[in-house]
């Protein structure tokens, strides 16, 4: 168990590195918490706590170095304790969000999760006639459990992104998430009429078109998937939240 | 140049380097006087700033080919199931910090040995009651149950009281209410399993359970020190500690999410007898936050109410992350004889309470 000490030194993190690592991962923080970045992986309810756990780790990280520093460079040694090395891993979401800040789960995720539609308590009215504009969920939700009541025969707007399955059918499809992305789960909505002649998956697009009865299921776990039959579809950039706000 | 000195055990791989244990043959003395042997050295060989700041510009100048690497969507899913698990968690796991620093620091051990009756046994339900006040998730818990045995509180209650607080809190609890609203005996079924799962691990360590199993406390006392460097020196430590196995288990939960296929899932939930354990080792590999794991385990229609319930008391108890976790505040010694009882005893536990109430 023993370390060889000229192996091992510099791998301890000292105080200097702790802080500097505070500082860089509570900066991190609240850059995520700031901008628009933190909403491709948790929700916006959680931004307040973001800003408050970022500015907790700055001065934190304050806080080292000026005790560090009103305590000198001696007694600072003589009271270094082993400090744990597992703390290097957290360099890693430093960079992953720096570096890398990969994107909000697209097609791939989609794809390979089931949908998650669920019956929802009620249904607000809608407006009795004129167009719509409905999120994926709400619509596959009036659509699969409400019978279309309030969808026939008006024209409907939906946006979302676009993912193919194995066979290639085009889905329209928006993640959900309860948390954060780890539980992000997926609600399709399968395309029928004027589909664009290609598509690529993880495109944002704002399709109109009308409700129709048919449904289809999910091809991984078999939940039900409504159909929409599009009579246009525009491409449009990714909204700042890209789940669904449910 | 300097990167060069980098033994390959890699500062940046996935493999978590937790620290010896209080193993046999292990000797803190020893250890302690290498690290001064080495302080000589350390002037004139590689600080860990200096070594910070080297794999943070190498880290800068190879991100052109580490993102092309990762281009792969598999890959992208993963960082994304990454970020999302350490960015969730993040918050709770400071707030937990600042409070376990708070109870280090600025409560009397006085305080518990007034709060908690005497005999452990008494002390074990009042602390695994207790647990209802702490709104946070399991990460929050960790380093507060960590305080409370510095405290000098029973190792038993503060057990009681880390499995019980993000299963049992009000926030939970309605959580648990709106994600399944046709079925309000859900939320007592989970109360009861999850209270009596920490209350039977309680009482289980203070029969069979050994000292020498735990850490000793890695910072003995903060005397001699203000209370304002005692307070931040114990927030310091913590988030540095606790943090880099918050990364281990959110590596551990983003590989199995994009490793572990669906259909599985699917298998399992038409055998009724194989569907509660299915559900139960999802919940420990997925390490969902318990304020979430409601919302989860509803959309998991196919599965019977008590294979959702095994997965609501199991999560908050014992996962890949907390796991981590635990290995890292309590010792590998600790987490390795918990979990596994802790992980059997609340699918049994729950398995009986979804019999009886639902």
């Amino acid at each position: 168990m023993r370390r060889d000490p000229r192996r091992t030194v510099g791998l301890d993190l000292n105080r200097q590195a702790q802080a500097a690592l505070l500082f860089l991962l509570g900066a991190t923080v609240l850059h995520a918490g700031l901008t628009d970045l933190h909403l491709r992986y948790v929700k916006a309810g959680l931004r307040p706590l973001l800003l408050l756990s970022g500015a907790v780790l700055i001065a934190t990280a304050a806080a080292t170095i000026r005790y560090a520093w009103r305590r000198g460079p001696r007694e600072h040694d003589a009271e270094r304790h082993r400090e744990p090395r597992i703390s290097w891993l957290l360099t890693l979401p430093l960079f992953a969000l720096i570096l890398v800040a990969p994107p909000a789960l697209g097609s791939y995720s989609a794809t390979h999760t089931g949908t998650a539609l669920q019956k929802p308590f009620g249904f607000p009215d809608l407006p009795a006639r004129g167009p719509l504009r409905l999120g994926v969920g709400e619509y596959a939700a009036r659509a699969v459990y409400d019978d279309g009541r309030h969808l026939r025969d008006r024209p409907i707007g939906i946006t979302g992104f676009v993912a193919l399955d194995r066979t290639g059918t085009p889905y329209l499809v928006r993640m959900t998430l309860n948390c954060c992305a780890a539980d992000a789960q997926p609600v399709k909505i399968a395309l029928t009429g004027e589909i664009p002649p290609v598509l690529q998956p993880d495109t944002w697009l704002e399709i109109t078109g009308t409700y129709t009865p048919r449904r289809t299921r999910d091809p991984v776990n078999g939940g039900p998937v409504p159909y929409f039959r599009v009579t246009r579809a525009e491409p449009v950039p990714p909204p700042p939240d890209p789940y669904d706000a449910t | 140049m300097a990167i060069t000195r980098t033994p390959p055990r890699g500062t940046a791989g996935p493999e978590p380097e937790p620290e010896p244990g209080p193993g046999p043959g292990h000797s803190p003395s020893r250890e302690a006087g290498a690290d001064r042997e080495a302080s000589p050295e350390e002037s004139r060989h590689l600080t860990s700033p200096l070594l910070l700041t080297a794999v943070l510009l190498t880290a800068v100048m190879v991100q052109d080919p580490v993102r092309r690497a990762l281009a792969a969507p598999v890959m992208q899913s993963w960082m994304t199931v990454f970020v999302a698990v350490v960015v969730q968690a993040l918050p709770f796991l400071v707030l937990g910090v600042l409070l376990s620093a708070a109870i280090a620091v600025f409560v009397p051990p006085s305080f518990f040995a007034r709060a908690l009756p005497k005999r452990t046994a008494l002390a074990v339900p009042v602390a695994g009651a207790a647990g209802a006040v702490l709104p946070g998730c399991e990460c929050a818990s960790v380093p507060v149950a960590g305080a409370l045995v510095r405290r000098g509180v029973a190792p038993a209650a503060a057990l009681a009281f880390l499995l019980s607080a993000p299963a049992i809190n009000p926030i939970v609890l309605t959580a648990t209410a709106v994600a399944f609203p046709d079925d309000p005996e859900m939320v007592l079924a989970r109360f009861v399993a999850s209270l009596l799962v920490a209350c039977a691990m309680g009482w289980l360590w203070q029969r069979l359970g050994r000292t020498d199993w735990l850490r000793p406390p890695a910072r003995s006392s903060y005397a001699g020190q203000s209370r304002g460097a005692a307070f931040w020196g114990s927030v310091r430590h913590d988030v540095m500690h606790a943090g880099g196995f918050l990364v281990v288990g959110a590596m551990a939960a983003a590989t199995l999410k994009a490793v572990v296929p669906e259909e599985w899932l699917r298998a399992a939930a038409g055998n009724p007898v194989l569907s509660v354990p299915a559900l139960a080792a999802l919940a420990v590999l997925l390490s969902i936050c318990s304020e979430a794991d409601a919302f989860v385990a509803a959309s998991l229609t196919q599965f019977s109410l008590t294979a959702r319930l095994t997965f609501l008391v199991v999560g908050p108890v014992i996962d890949l992350k907390l796991f981590a976790m635990q290995a890292g505040t309590f010792g590998r010694a600790f987490a390795l004889r918990f979990a596994p009882v802790t992980f059997a005893l609340a699918v049994a536990v729950s398995a009986l309470t979804g019999a009886v109430l639902l």
